[in-house]
C-alpha cells in the first residue's frame, strides 16, 4: 500500500459502526431513494402499462437501471477502495437512486398479471437482458488514467 | 400530493433495504447475496398482497396502493443490484452460481407475488 494519507478503513479493533447504522449514511439511502422512485413513478405514469399488452415502462428502467448501475459500481471500484466519497456516492446513487429507480417487485406482478405468453417472454427476457446490460455497463466503465500519465496541455 | 407521499414511500422502502441486507449479510458466510434475495421475494409478496387487495375491493384507498405499492415496494425491491451481482457470481465462480441466484430471485418473487396476489383475493 503506497496511500501515505492516514488510513481511512475502519480498523477492526475499534467499535465502527456498520454502513446501515450510521445515520448520515441512511440518510443519504433515502434520498437517492425518494429520487429514484419518483423518476420511476413519473415514467410509469407517461408510460402506462395496459392490460395485456408488453410492461414497457418497467421494462425500459429495469434494464436501463441495471446498465447504469453496472457502470457506477465498476467505475467506483476501478478508481480505489470503498471509502469516502466513493462509499458515499455507491450508496446514494446506487443503493438508494438506481435501487429506487428500479424495481423487482413490479415486475414480478406484471408477470403473474400478463396472458401466459407475454408472461414468460417478458419474464425471460427481462432477467436475461438484465444481466446482459448490468455486464455492458461493467465493460464501458471508463477505466482510471494511468499513473504518471501527463494530459496533453 | 401523491406523488410526494410516493416519493417519501421509496426512501423508506430504499433505507428498509439497506438495512435489513446489511442485518442478512452480517450472518451468512454463503457465497449467494441472501438478503437482496429475501428482500425482492418479500417486497414482491407484498406487492401481490396489496395490488390483490385493491383490484379486490373496489374501496381500497388509491392512495395507500400506489404508496405502499409504487413507494415502498418499488424502493425496497430491487432489480438492478439482483443483476449486477449476477454478473458478479459468474465472473467469480463461473456461471452456475450466477444462473442459480437469478433463477431463485425470478421464480421466489413471482412465487411470492402470485402468493400475495392470492391472499390479497381472499374475502
Amino acid at each position: 500500500m503506497a496511500d501515505r494519507l492516514p488510513p481511512r478503513r475502519p480498523d477492526p479493533n475499534s467499535r465502527v459502526r456498520a454502513a446501515h447504522r450510521q445515520p448520515g449514511l441512511l440518510a443519504l439511502v433515502a434520498a437517492g431513494g425518494a429520487g429514484g422512485t419518483l423518476a420511476r413513478a413519473v415514467l410509469e405514469r407517461a408510460v402506462p402499462a395496459q392490460a395485456g399488452d408488453w410492461p414497457w415502462a418497467t421494462f425500459g428502467i429495469n434494464l436501463s437501471g441495471a446498465f447504469m448501475l453496472g457502470i457506477l459500481l465498476q467505475t467506483l471500484a476501478l478508481g480505489g477502495p470503498d471509502t469516502g466519497w466513493r462509499r458515499a456516492a455507491r450508496l446514494g446513487l446506487g443503493t438508494g437512486v438506481l435501487g429506487g429507480f428500479t424495481t423487482y417487485s413490479t415486475f414480478a406482478v406484471e408477470t403473474i398479471r400478463s396472458p401466459a405468453a407475454i408472461a414468460i417472454t417478458y419474464a425471460v427476457a427481462t432477467v436475461l437482458l438484465g444481466g446482459l446490460a448490468a455486464a455492458a455497463g461493467m465493460r464501458v466503465a471508463p477505466r482510471r488514467a494511468r499513473p504518471g500519465r501527463v494530459a496533453a496541455g | 400530493m401523491s406523488l410526494l407521499l410516493v416519493c417519501a414511500a421509496g426512501g423508506l422502502g430504499a433505507v428498509a433495504r439497506f438495512v435489513v441486507d446489511g442485518l442478512v449479510s452480517r450472518h451468512r458466510r454463503g457465497a449467494l447475496p441472501l438478503g437482496t434475495l429475501v428482500i425482492n421475494i418479500g417486497g414482491s409478496f407484498l406487492l401481490g398482497l396489496v395490488t390483490g387487495l385493491a383490484v379486490r375491493h373496489a374501496g381500497f384507498p388509491a392512495a395507500v396502493e400506489s404508496a405502499v405499492g409504487t413507494g415502498f415496494c418499488g424502493g425496497f425491491t430491487t432489480f438492478s443490484t439482483a443483476s449486477v451481482d449476477v454478473v458478479g457470481l459468474w465472473e467469480a465462480d463461473g456461471p452456475r452460481p450466477g444462473i442459480t441466484y437469478a433463477v431463485l430471485t425470478l421464480a421466489g418473487s413471482v412465487l411470492g407475488a402470485a402468493l400475495g396476489w392470492w391472499a390479497g383475493s381472499l374475502g
